[in-house]
């Protein structure tokens, strides 16, 4: 890789013009979010409330796993229920064979469905990341409809009369505080892999592939092998919280273990806040997965949370196309620049907002 | 065993016209604007549920209403395509596309789960239960009607391509956007009419599936992959491709569901996706990867 290719890609990745003092605003700032995640169950007791937040916590880590390699490589897989389903089926099928009881052994067996939802990632991957762009999504999804038809049909998941997981053996009172403590440790562990990623080496190519495979490919990336660890880490971790799901709720179907709308959802989380971003996955399932709880709660019967998260989506993409993240991130940008313009050179007209250039196509729009 | 086994290509052929029809809606969105309109399938549903109710509470037979349903779906498709796709950046539009028509999808989801309910339905019409018999063959009156409207529907859609000053256009900006604005085409009022064209057809297709399989807003997930199967395994923007696919792929999926097991016969759809993709990235009648790479 050549230093000048390696130093433009380094602007990505280390913001630019970042001073030191709003740098340790935000290392503050992911500490008291850190703190608040960490007493969450001791200020709020409410089983409804703590049961959301379990929902919230799953879905935030496989929005963020999603993003470590959607939003690096630019590539959208919309199959990642394939691995949420393994994980689910896994600690389902493994606790019930051990006859296992419920107690915290059954955690035991969450890195386990990571192996196994690595497994089906590697031959997931090899297929899928031969193609690109839309193609690569819809054989994701083609995968997806396969493995789901496999789960209804094959012998050994009991099909579709679902699979009993052991009840966990904790008093009610007491019962969601260890899965979302549980949750809480994937979740961190899904963070740090995103920012290791990012930082590394190989989050760099990943990224190089995101902006041109094909230059990338010529800078001397492999970008098979780069894509297809990308895939599978992703698909590790979103397998351990399927696993973690499968145990909290008790009993699993085909249809729920693998669903479509998991598929878009953790997409749409990701997308909402910001794709590529480290915070934007998080603060999209904080927003959007307790108002699909509420609303599911809400409105039991009718299908109204459909309408309203649909519509949700619909604004966030027309009016932020890039996420909440970097779309607030801009504009403090800007804002920060026009005052250091003012202080700089108070003579001197007022340094312009960055006009978006019109690509020549584009100029009919 | 043998003369079931030409039943089911006969009944695979009768279905993949149909299906064509709803995949080449689907390709001349891709072909003319780089969108890949995830709610083709909410609106094959939304188009059988018209039929339907238009059946239900006005009496009027499904293949009659298509002259209300058709519009209306076409209306549905401007507005669409007018308040939400037009106002894309063009860097982008293929990715940000399947997440926006994934939103009108889940909106579109809610808004016909909550007015029919989750019941599953299906469209009623003397010809739906019965069939001729000929040369030993069980022709179904509905696949027959179905396959001639969606023959029809196609050979107009090709008359309104090859045949017309608005279709030359069409073609030109299918080609080369950016080159067919140069010469002075709107290349926006194309695209516009070509995703109201693309949906419309979904009223046709709804009909008739709506009339052979019982469904309800959610059974639009199954329909939106297989149509993507058929139009990327086709080559996405080739219409000829589509047409081959569906045919191709409904027939494969009767033989299988005779000589396997119906069970399997979804799983041979999605997997024969697979194997042809794995050998051919562009799909088996796609143009060598000719734009948007």
């Amino acid at each position: 890789m050549s230093a000048g290719a390696k130093s433009s890609t380094e602007a990505y990745v280390s913001d630019t013009g970042v001073s030191t003092g709003r740098r340790s605003a935000i290392a503050a700032a992911w500490l008291v979010f850190g703190a608040l995640l960490l007493v969450f169950p001791i200020l709020f007791s409410n089983p409804t409330v703590t049961t959301i937040a379990v929902f919230t916590l799953i879905y935030m880590t496989a929005a963020t796993a999603w993003n470590g390699f959607a939003g690096y490589s630019g590539y959208i897989p919309l199959g990642h229920a394939v691995f949420f389903g393994v994980g689910a089926y896994t600690m389902a099928l493994v606790s019930l064979h051990l006859n296992l009881q419920g107690g915290y052994e059954m955690f035991a067996l969450v890195p386990l469905a990571g192996v196994a939802a690595a497994v089906i990632a590697v031959p997931f991957g090899l297929i899928a990341l031969r193609t690109r762009r839309h193609t690569f999504v819809v054989i994701t999804i083609a995968v997806f409809f396969i493995v789901q038809l496999l789960a209804f049909n094959l012998g050994f998941t009991q099909g579709s009369s679902g699979v009993q997981v052991a009840t966990p053996l904790w008093t009610a009172a007491s019962f969601n505080d260890r899965f979302y403590y549980a949750a809480l440790v994937i979740l961190l562990i899904a963070v740090l892999v995103s920012w290791g990623i990012r930082r590394s080496r190989f989050g760099l190519q990943l990224l190089a592939i995101r902006d041109d495979e094909d230059r990338a490919r010529g800078l001397g990336v492999k970008v098979q092998r780069v894509k297809l660890l990308g895939f599978v880490l992703s698909g590790v971790t979103v397998g351990m919280v399927g696993a973690l799901y499968a145990f909290f709720i008790g009993q699993i179907y085909p249809q729920f273990a693998f669903d479509p709308l998991f598929d878009v959802t953790i997409a749409l989380m990701a997308f909402f806040g910001g794709l590529g971003t480290i915070s934007g996955p998080l603060l999209g399932a904080l927003i959007l997965e307790p108002l699909q709880q509420y609303l599911t709660l809400q409105y039991s019967v009718g299908s109204l949370y459909l309408i309203i998260y649909g519509a949700l989506f619909l604004i966030v993409i027309l009016t932020m196309p890039r996420g909440i993240i970097p779309t607030i991130g801009d504009r403090l940008a800007m804002r920060r620049a026009e005052r250091l313009g003012r202080e700089e050179s108070p003579s001197a007209a007022p340094v312009s907002p960055p006009v978006e250039v019109a690509p020549f196509s584009g100029a009919a729009r | 065993m043998g003369s079931s086994i030409i039943q089911a290509v006969i009944d695979g052929v009768l279905t993949g016209g149909v299906y064509a029809l709803m995949a080449a809606g689907l390709t001349l969105i891709f072909g003319v604007m780089d969108i890949i309109n995830i709610a083709q399938g909410i609106f094959v549903i939304l188009g059988a549920y018209l039929s339907y109710a238009l059946s239900v509470h006005a009496g009027i037979d499904p293949f009659l209403g298509l002259f209300i349903t058709i519009p209306a779906l076409f209306l549905i498709g401007i507005g669409v395509e007018w308040g939400f796709i037009r106002r894309l950046k063009e860097g982008d539009r293929t990715a940000m596309s399947i997440l926006v028509t994934y939103a009108v999808s889940i909106i579109i989801e809610g808004v016909l789960n909550v007015s029919f309910s989750v019941n599953y339905v299906q469209i009623h019409a003397w010809y739906v239960n019965r069939s001729v018999h000929l040369f030993g063959f069980y022709l179904p009156y509905i696949y027959l009607f179905g396959f001639a409207m969606a023959a029809v529907l196609l050979i107009a859609i090709y008359a309104l391509l090859y045949r017309t000053r608005f279709g030359a256009s069409v073609r030109a900006s299918l080609q080369d956007r950016t080159a067919a604005r140069l010469v002075g085409i709107d290349v926006r009022r194309v695209s516009t009419i070509c995703f109201g064209l693309g949906v419309a057809v979904t009223a046709a297709g709804g009909m008739v599936f709506g009339a052979t399989n019982a469904f309800n807003a959610s059974t639009s997930y199954d329909l939106i992959s297989r149509l993507l199967a058929i139009v990327i395994l086709g080559g996405l923007g080739s219409m000829g491709g589509a047409l081959g696919a569906a045919v191709f792929m409904l027939v494969l999926e009767d033989v299988v569901a005779v000589v396997w097991s119906p069970v399997w016969a979804t799983a041979v759809f999605f997997a024969a996706l697979v194997v042809v993709l794995s050998v051919r990235p562009a799909g088996l009648f796609g143009r060598q990867v000719a734009r948007a790479q």
